[in-house]
């Protein structure tokens, strides 16, 4: 019973959802108090998580572990959730989208990804995969009388429920090979030696990469990341996200250790294709959101590069670039809920032309976000890169680097598109005036880490370094 | 000494940029921050032009050299300079306050975001030529493309837009092969300061490829032909200050990568590519001279003059003689401080008659004796007369370069016959003649600041010209250690 304290965040966050739930029942229009609420879980929840951060130990006939790896996931998730809510209060408001539902539902995704990240088996794996993924088919779909909003919801719904039945398959194939859903059981044996469970593993792959949109199963990701309420597709590129990437560490880590000469190849095509295809496709985008879309999914490809390295330092690169990715596109998405014209959100990039005159200080901060997403020195993106092309030259896979370095130049381009249209462009119509403390801390906060990153690049690297990779 | 000057020297232009975004308000807006970033750029010029008194001319060992842990202990902050370095930071901060001055009459809108970008550009220039550490040098390399990308776009001319990308896109595609070839060192030789690098000595089967990737980054930066196209865009596009930092200091990161990196870490590879870089350079002079006969725009001709000039440089560099290297660190600085002045003057008719064609003008002399005067000591200077700085430089190239190969040598002084036809060519039509062009009528000759500007610049070509040990003297004893490391390098090669 002691050891239910490493359960504790989860034990937490169930309580109160439901006790939220009823209150946001019981009381009139209660979506004010309800976030609120959710706020202080919120922040109770990584004061738990930080309070074991450091201890290793596995729970309930080893179906679920709780390590300083997944500790740390957990408290990204968590911070990130914050900001996102933050930033997003005034689009939700406006876009009378302030059910009480729509902080609950993200509260539930939360904790769906907390048993996926923590699980150590597959069955555990799978319900955390699923509570996460049916809370974001809602959280698409949150605009109901909107038909792209509905459109996106469906859309995910329809392909993710393929993923997942891929992956459930792959479940049950590796089950009938190792004869155990333990993750440890599993690593000990399979041995990559019948193609039974190769089969199984690529299942699985397909299946993960469905859910961190690699390509090529990213199809839902542009038209999901447009549809959605902006809001929403400020959670969805950045916490899902996260998670993707901690399980994706973790299955790599322990049930595929052994199959690793069979997913290396695999990971470096996806990666190659998410980082082409990210540059590539994004240059013909008018629609910033969807332009965001393609934008992550070749940063995802620049993350799994770190992990189809198959060693400790990819995976601790691929934890770098995932931090400073989440930093990055907070910063971005708390400018796209700056751009409002004549009380309206606006989501063309035509939209932002010269708004350097009038709105120099979001300017300058979308200035700072984009070169960084470039990957620009001495911005912090380019440190997450950096990071990773080590690890991948360190294993001489010259040709992920020397390709994904090109792509970063691709990809140049259309950063660039967007600052010459904000900087370069005629002025049309300037931004209305918001103010708006949480957007102006979130973004301030941003920004100053992304610039002054290299003054000592090590701070967010000695955290990695001590999480318990092995 | 452990005072941090270097430290100082780079970051001190982002702390004026820094005060300018803060504390101008809109309507004091343009004089305050002139203030604040003449007062910055001049106590920046005082401290380097300090520095280079208070440099050890009498060693080639690093000097200043201040370090921290950087990149969890693998990776070290590393600065330092030696004979070569030190002259690239007073040429820095000597440029930075002429653009500033010269820009405060003919920017007209947006002053003061030009002044944070000049600044920004500065330190990032400066911290290029500091850097003992590769990854430290690849970050003030490619930093540099922010703020030119938005000098050229935002203040640029009518095709501003295709010249920004062009520029940015070409120097990053160039540069990431840089920093593959950077991480694979790190992975070689197990660090990136450059010198342990030298101590360890790269083995020498990789040497070939990772001076391609170097090579290939620099040449975009040079430019070399074939990838030179960028440059004339840019400077015709650039504004004056744009250009004149883009052809005084930017090309010349690349000269100095050569030295540096090139030459310093691979010198059996570099040995190995001679009659390539040979083969590029003469390409370089001769046809890009043509070229630049032929235009009709005078920043392009000067554009194109600039790259005929770094042929000069890159071909210096590889004769792997102290003349032929002096001679190109000295031609740079010489093209640093001509090519500046030489768009200045573009820059003062192109603020009074809003053109840059050439046969827009002719007959100025009639009306602007002083610019005329002026000009012309820029002119000879860059076409090479003796007793000016642009002679030195390339006499020495070509002493250099005759010890190793008389036919690229003379092929090379081809080169200076033509820069001769169309520098006085390009003068001849411009200030000469008859003034028939009405609206050249009523022009002012030049105001005080662009006369002392241009007049500061004038003496500095002729002392240069007449006493070049100026120069020489701090680069020799460590251009004699980057040859007698080539030469032993290599006689440790062919033993093996």
């Amino acid at each position: 019973m002691e050891n239910l304290n490493f359960f504790l965040p989860e034990i937490f966050l169930s309580i109160s959802i439901f006790v939220t739930l009823l209150i946001g029942v019981f009381i009139k229009n209660s979506y004010g108090i309800v976030t609120k609420i959710i706020y202080a879980v919120i922040i109770s929840s990584i004061l738990i998580i930080g309070d074991n951060f450091n201890d290793n130990l596995t729970l309930f006939s080893n179906a679920y572990t709780s390590n300083s790896l997944t500790n740390f996931f957990k408290i990204l998730i968590l911070i990130s959730s914050i900001f996102t809510l933050a930033i997003s209060q005034n689009y939700i408001k406006e876009n009378n989208i302030n059910y009480f539902e729509y902080s609950l539902i993200l509260l539930l995704s939360i904790l769906g990804m907390f048993v996926m990240i923590s699980s150590n088996d597959l069955i555990l794996f799978y319900l955390g995969l699923e509570l996460q993924s049916l809370s974001l088919y809602i959280l698409a779909s949150l605009d109901r009388d909107n038909l792209k909003s509905n459109e996106a919801g469906l859309k995910y719904f329809v392909l993710s429920a393929l993923a997942s039945g891929l992956l459930l398959y792959g479940c049950s194939l590796l089950y009938g090979f190792a004869g155990s859903t333990n993750f440890e059981t599993i690593n000990q044996n399979i041995d990559g030696k019948n193609i039974g469970q190769v089969v199984a593993m690529v299942f699985i792959l397909v299946g993960l990469a469905f859910k961190v949109s690699a390509v090529p199963f990213h199809m839902w990701t542009p038209d999901v990341y447009e549809g959605s309420p902006s809001s929403v597709t400020s959670f969805f590129a950045v916490v899902p996200k996260i998670a993707g990437i901690a399980i994706f560490i973790r299955f790599m880590q322990i049930p595929f250790q052994g199959l690793v000469d069979h997913w290396q190849p695999i990971l470096i095509f996806i990666s190659l294709a998410s980082m082409i295809l990210g540059a590539v496709a994004a240059i013909g985008q008018e629609n910033i959101k969807r332009l965001i879309a393609y934008s992550s999914i070749g940063h995802i490809g620049y993350a799994l590069a770190g992990i189809s390295t198959g060693v400790i330092e990819g995976y601790k690169s691929t934890i770098f670039y995932i931090a400073i990715y989440v930093i990055m596109n907070l910063a971005m998405f708390a400018c796209i809920f700056l751009m409002k014209k004549d009380g309206k959100y606006c989501e063309k990039i035509s939209d932002l032309s010269g708004i350097s005159k009038k709105n120099p200080i979001l300017s300058i901060c979308l200035l700072i976000i984009l070169f960084s997403l470039a990957g620009i020195p001495p911005l912090a993106g380019f440190f997450a890169k950096f990071y990773v092309f080590m690890a991948v030259i360190k294993e001489n896979m010259y040709a992920l680097a020397i390709v994904g370095l090109l792509s970063t130049v691709v990809s140049a381009f259309y950063y660039l598109r967007i600052i010459k249209v904000i900087y370069f462009d005629e002025l049309q119509l300037p931004f209305d005036n918001i103010k708006n403390l949480s957007i102006s801390i979130t973004l301030f906060i941003s920004c100053l880490i992304l610039v002054s990153f290299f003054i000592y690049p090590s701070l967010l690297n000695n955290i990695i370094d001590v999480l318990s990779i092995n | 000494m452990n005072f941090p000057i270097l430290s100082l020297i780079t970051f001190l232009p982002i702390i004026g940029a820094f005060f300018i975004f803060i504390f101008s308000s809109d309507k004091t807006e343009s004089k305050n921050s002139i203030y604040v970033s003449l007062f910055t750029s001049f106590v920046n010029l005082f401290l380097a032009i300090f520095l280079w008194y208070s440099f050890d001319k009498s060693t080639s060992e690093f000097q200043f050299i201040e370090q921290a842990s950087w990149i969890n202990g693998f990776i070290k902050f590393k600065f330092g300079i030696d004979g070569i370095s030190i002259l690239f930071i007073v040429l820095t901060a000597f440029i930075t306050p002429i653009c500033i001055i010269s820009c405060i009459n003919s920017i007209k809108q947006r002053l003061k975001e030009f002044l944070i970008a000049i600044l920004v550009l500065e330190s990032f220039m400066i911290g290029v030529f500091c850097s003992l550490d590769l990854v430290v040098f690849y970050l003030f390399f490619e930093a540099g493309l922010i703020p030119m990308f938005l000098i050229i776009g935002i203040w640029g001319g009518p095709r501003r837009v295709y010249a920004a990308f062009k520029f940015f896109l070409y120097t990053l595609l160039g540069s990431v092969l840089m920093l593959v070839a950077i991480i694979s060192i790190y992975w070689i030789t197990g660090t990136t300061d450059v010198n342990e690098i030298y101590q360890i000595k790269i083995p020498e089967e990789f040497q070939y490829l990772l001076w391609l990737a170097f090579f290939s980054s620099f040449a975009v930066k040079m430019p070399m032909w074939p990838v030179h196209t960028w440059l004339p865009d840019a400077h015709v596009e650039a504004p004056t200050a744009g250009s004149v930092i883009l052809a005084a200091i930017l090309l010349k990161m690349a000269g100095y990568g050569f030295l540096r990196f090139s030459v310093g870490m691979f010198p059996v590879a570099s040995d190995y590519f001679v009659p390539f870089v040979y083969t590029l350079s003469i390409i370089a002079v001769i046809y890009t001279s043509l070229v630049a006969l032929m235009q009709e725009d005078m920043k392009k001709l000067i554009a194109y003059s600039s790259v005929a000039h770094m042929g000069f440089v890159t071909l210096g560099i590889f004769t792997f003689t102290t003349q032929g290297i002096e001679g190109s660190i000295f031609q740079m600085i010489s093209h640093g401080v001509i090519s500046a002045a030489l768009f200045l003057c573009v820059g003062v008719l192109y603020d009074r008659v809003h053109s840059r064609l050439i046969n827009s003008y002719g007959g100025v002399v009639n009306i602007l004796p002083k610019y005329s005067m002026l000009f012309a000591v820029f002119m000879l200077g860059a076409l090479g007369l003796p007793g000016t700085s642009g002679f030195v430089g390339e006499i020495l190239v070509l002493l250099g370069a005759f010890q190793k190969n008389y036919l690229v040598a003379i092929l090379a002084s081809i080169g200076i016959i033509l820069g001769a036809g169309y520098m006085l060519w390009l003068y001849k039509r411009v200030i000469f003649g008859k003034l028939e062009k009405k609206e050249l009528l009523d022009l002012k000759d030049l105001n005080y600041s662009e006369f002392s500007i241009l007049f500061v610049l004038a003496v500095l070509t002729i002392i240069f010209g007449f006493y070049p040990n100026l120069i020489l003297d701090t680069i020799h004893v460590s251009v004699e250690q980057l040859i007698n490391n080539y030469q032993n390098n290599l006689i440790l090669s062919t033993l093996k």
